[in-house]
């Protein structure tokens, strides 16, 4: 795959830092999903760090079926244009030409995303080819270890998107958050079959050991819907989170009428009540008056009613 | 000075953790700051990178402008990216609120976008050779006031800039292994407790 390259990465140690040195000015923000320029302009007034450009979010996608591609350039570059934010957007597992498209467009993280639907069953993108940062799901610690080993500047726990139930985003966290302490207190010599297990690179494997963390920032995302989960997953070890539907979105898979004002106050309460908690989510009284400024609820979709083949999280390895 | 100065970081959003842990290495108390209460008692302040919207959008819900303002008019205030827009005289692309107490005039995102993110070694006034330089979406300094004493540039652009007590920078020292920048901020914070 060596000879795949857009010519504009140089898979270096410097790259690398400039890629994760982004995920660092974002932590403690939301990222929000959009479909829209008017959605996109809602979420930087409501204190978003960053915007995920999409046709259809999860639950779309989900209640639709068909093929989840990248986005539409044209929706992605209007969406640049329109806020000063770091732009997002998403490829297909394994589609380094949707990746090229993307970077050539200059958003400035890919998601290489599991919502999307598979272009590649054996290969993720060598990540380590482009010049724009990628951010990556992850359900345990061999998983993240793989994709930072292709390049990955940012582990997002997978959850399960467009549910609005964060039982799995919480599973993945603590999952991964074992996995690391248990690094920790191996010997060296453990190390090497600890590697094997995890069906990691060794050398990463012994960095996790020695620092207790991952080597990239660490965010969540996948069902994360109240400012109550986005407190819950802070405190379980993510450094901030992404929010798929429960901004936009209302019962039925149907976006929320920005022109209708109560919808659209509805939006707007819900992505600031979001923002507030991932910052003070240490603080409970905080989180609580964020909650209570929320109008109208989320119904969702319980993720342990899911048949397995309607699963997003298990796309990819 | 014998007691360490206790220094605070900005922490509504962005890259305050990698602050904190250099200044804590270089020795002094710190402290995460996210609601007005968490000034009282602060020899210095650091806002650090991170999206100077999403910063003044947090100021403003919490009541936290007015008394972030006071902090910034009187004490010591090392800003870096969105911190060194949010205390410029002037902000373009867009224009937006800010400080105005660092007599400089600021553009966002400057340099352009993630795709135009550098690392740089640039000459710098400071003792010790040329210095790395991070620029993640930076922004550019494009007026400095007559105050304003310029310790490093970039093409011709001021990147590191002293005005009294207050320091800024439009890339990111905290993500470097060079500590001179904070060292000479925390220098800034004890002359000032001194005098």
């Amino acid at each position: 795959m060596a000879h795949i390259s857009n010519g504009n990465g140089n898979g270096s140690a410097i790259n690398l830092r400039l890629k994760t040195g982004l995920a660092e000015m974002l932590k403690g923000g939301v990222i929000m999903d959009v479909m829209s320029v008017e959605q996109a302009r809602i979420a930087e007034e409501a204190g978003a760090v960053s915007v995920m450009a999409l046709e259809r979010v999860p639950a779309m996608i989900r209640a639709e079926g068909g093929v989840a591609r990248m986005a539409n350039p044209k929706l992605i570059k209007e969406i640049i244009s329109a806020v000063s934010l770091p732009v997002m957007a998403k490829a297909r597992i394994g589609h380094f030409a949707e990746a090229q498209v993307l970077q050539e467009l200059g958003v400035d993280f890919i998601d290489e995303s599991e919502v999307l639907t598979p272009a590649d069953e054996a290969h993720h993108i060598d990540k380590h080819a482009f010049k724009t940062p990628f951010v990556c799901g992850a359900r345990n610690l061999g998983e993240a270890l793989r994709r930072i080993s292709e390049g990955a500047a940012l582990i997002r726990t997978k959850g399960e998107p467009g549910t609005g139930d964060v039982v799995h985003a919480v599973q993945h966290m603590r999952q991964i958050t074992k996995e690391i302490k248990q690094l920790t207190v191996l010997g060296e010599e453990e190390l090497y079959a600890a590697a094997k297990n995890l069906q990691a690179p060794y050398e990463l494997v012994r960095m996790v050991a020695r620092a207790g963390k991952l080597p990239v920032p660490n965010f969540s995302a996948g069902g994360i819907a109240t400012p109550a989960d986005a407190s819950l997953l802070m405190q379980l070890g993510a450094e901030t989170v992404f929010v798929g539907s429960g901004i936009f979105m209302k019962d039925g898979a149907i976006p929320l009428n920005l022109n209708n004002d109560t919808e659209r106050a509805e939006a707007v309460s819900r992505a600031r009540a979001i923002v507030i908690a991932a910052t003070h989510y240490n603080d409970p009284k905080i989180v609580a008056e964020a909650s209570e400024a929320v109008t109208g609820t989320m119904k969702g979709l319980a993720a342990a009613a899911l048949e397995d083949s309607q699963r997003m999280q298990t796309r990819g390895w | 000075m014998k007691i360490a100065p206790s220094i605070g970081v900005l922490a509504l959003q962005g890259a305050f953790d990698v602050h904190a842990k250099r200044l804590a290495e270089l020795g002094a108390e710190t402290c995460l700051v996210r609601k007005p209460a968490d000034l009282d008692g602060l020899d210095g302040l650091v806002i650090p990178g991170g999206e100077s919207s999403a910063f003044l959008w947090h100021l403003e819900r919490a009541n936290f402008y007015e008394a972030l303002e006071a902090f910034v008019t009187t004490k010591p205030v090392f800003g870096t990216c969105a911190g060194c827009i949010l205390l410029a005289k002037e902000v373009s692309n867009p224009p937006q609120r800010s400080f105005g107490v660092f007599d400089i005039s600021v553009e966002r995102n400057a340099y352009g976008r993630q795709n135009d993110s550098v690392i740089l070694h640039a000459e710098t006034s400071l003792a010790g050779g040329d210095m790395e330089m991070v620029f993640i979406r930076a922004p550019r300094v494009t007026r400095t006031g007559d105050g304003v004493e310029v310790l490093a540039k970039r093409n011709g652009d001021p990147v590191l800039l002293r005005q009294g007590r207050l320091l800024a920078a439009t890339f990111h020292p905290e993500l470097s292994e060079d500590r001179r920048v904070h060292d000479l901020f925390l220098k800034i914070v004890q002359q000032t407790a001194v005098d």
